[in-house]
């Protein structure tokens, strides 16, 4: 594989650091909201929370990164349609991964709990206090949760589809190894 | 026409120390809907505010004589808003208030002492829980034109009254120290 079917160091980075937080946090999120209150919950809350703030800076970062670099180019015999349906399925996961925690940031502050990054760096809180909204907000950060489990299953399906079965060295342009592979 | 000037001097002089005492209002209508009760706690160092609907206050203050003064609020503790409709929820439970048994929250003070620039040191007790114990408050008077205010934050420690028991006794979840911000508004008699 020669380095121009690679991504950039950085960008493969951040790649598997988003990829473990999301992996982390979408769990989390589902099995905290129905444990019974107590003073765990409130930590998995809290814990669930520095996640996604954390998420939402790698997202900001990866979106610049994406910007002012020229990613690998796709095989030159890959299909249009699987060239379309990549862009669009990389561009959603682009605009989840900022909409999410945005999402899950202004749900907290309307539900009337400020984000506090790692209980150091309090957040502002961009919506006031509001029970009808917070419920919105709430509904709203469940639902693109879902649309990026399904975006997620088939960017990873994907991957695999063209490693394995069309027998590509697709997973060395997201890897580790930099020598060219046969 | 030197002795008119000194009788009025002397006239004003009196009128002016009169005044007080002439205006003098003691405060003991307080009105609800313009007093309000509130609290300030930390959860994973995040701080959530909260407060009571529903209190009943009574107060006697007569700024001239304010060692006579007295007060005494009773806070109706199903009037809870505890950050979260599960808090709210949550606060009633036999770890929190357990509300069923202490279904009231009672402030009585015992001496109010003037600090000078309308504000007031008072003491009193407070009983949560079946818990008393003496505070300290600083009240701070504003006078106005239909009603006077009173306010006054100060700090409580949750623990020194048994508010959040067992596994709520861990204050690196929810903090010890509650800030209470309360404005009891009133008129005179």
């Amino acid at each position: 594989m020669t380095p121009a079917m690679r991504y950039s160091t950085p960008a493969i980075v951040l790649h598997w650091l988003a990829a473990l937080l999301i992996f982390v946090a979408f769990p989390l999120g589902v099995y905290m909201h129905e444990l019974p209150l107590s003073p765990g919950k409130l930590k998995l809350y809290s814990y669930h929370k520095w996640i996604g703030i954390t998420l939402l800076m790698l997202a900001a970062l990866r979106v610049t990164w994406r910007l002012t670099h020229t990613p690998p180019p796709l095989p030159a015999d890959m299909a249009a349609w699987q060239r379309r349906a990549s862009q669009a399925v990389h561009g959603l996961l682009y605009v989840l991964m900022i909409a999410i925690p945005l999402s899950g940031w202004l749900m907290s502050s309307a539900k009337g709990f400020p984000t506090v990054w790692f209980g150091v760096l309090p957040l502002p809180d961009l919506v006031e206090k509001n029970r009808e909204l917070g419920d919105l907000l709430a509904g709203v950060h469940q639902a693109l949760n879902f649309a990026l489990l399904a975006l997620v299953i088939m960017h990873v399906g994907a991957a695999l589809q063209h490693h394995f079965i069309e027998r590509r060295p697709f997973l060395q342009r997201m890897g580790w190894n930099k020598q060219e592979r046969t | 026409m030197k002795r008119n000037l000194t009788n009025l001097s002397l006239f004003t002089l009196l009128a002016a120390f009169a005044a007080p005492a002439a205006h003098a209002v003691e405060y003991r209508t307080v009105l609800p809907k313009q007093s309000s009760i509130g609290f300030e706690f930390r959860q994973m160092g995040v701080p959530v505010q909260g407060g009571f609907k529903r209190f009943a206050a009574h107060m006697a203050f007569d700024p001239a004589r304010p060692e006579a003064a007295s007060a005494k609020i009773e806070i109706d503790l199903a009037s809870i808003d505890a950050g979260s409709p599960e808090a709210d929820d949550e606060s009633a439970g036999k770890l929190w208030f357990n509300r069923s048994a202490y279904p009231k929250a009672t402030f009585v003070s015992s001496q109010i002492r003037p600090l000078g620039d309308n504000r007031y040191e008072m003491r009193g007790s407070l009983t949560l829980k079946g818990r008393s114990r003496d505070m300290i408050v600083p009240v701070t008077y504003v006078p106005g034109k239909n009603a006077a205010t009173f306010d006054g934050t100060f700090v409580l420690k949750r623990l020194d009254f048994g508010i959040g028991e067992g596994m709520w006794a861990d204050v690196a979840t929810v903090a010890n120290e509650v800030k209470v911000k309360f404005r009891i508004a009133a008129t005179g008699n």
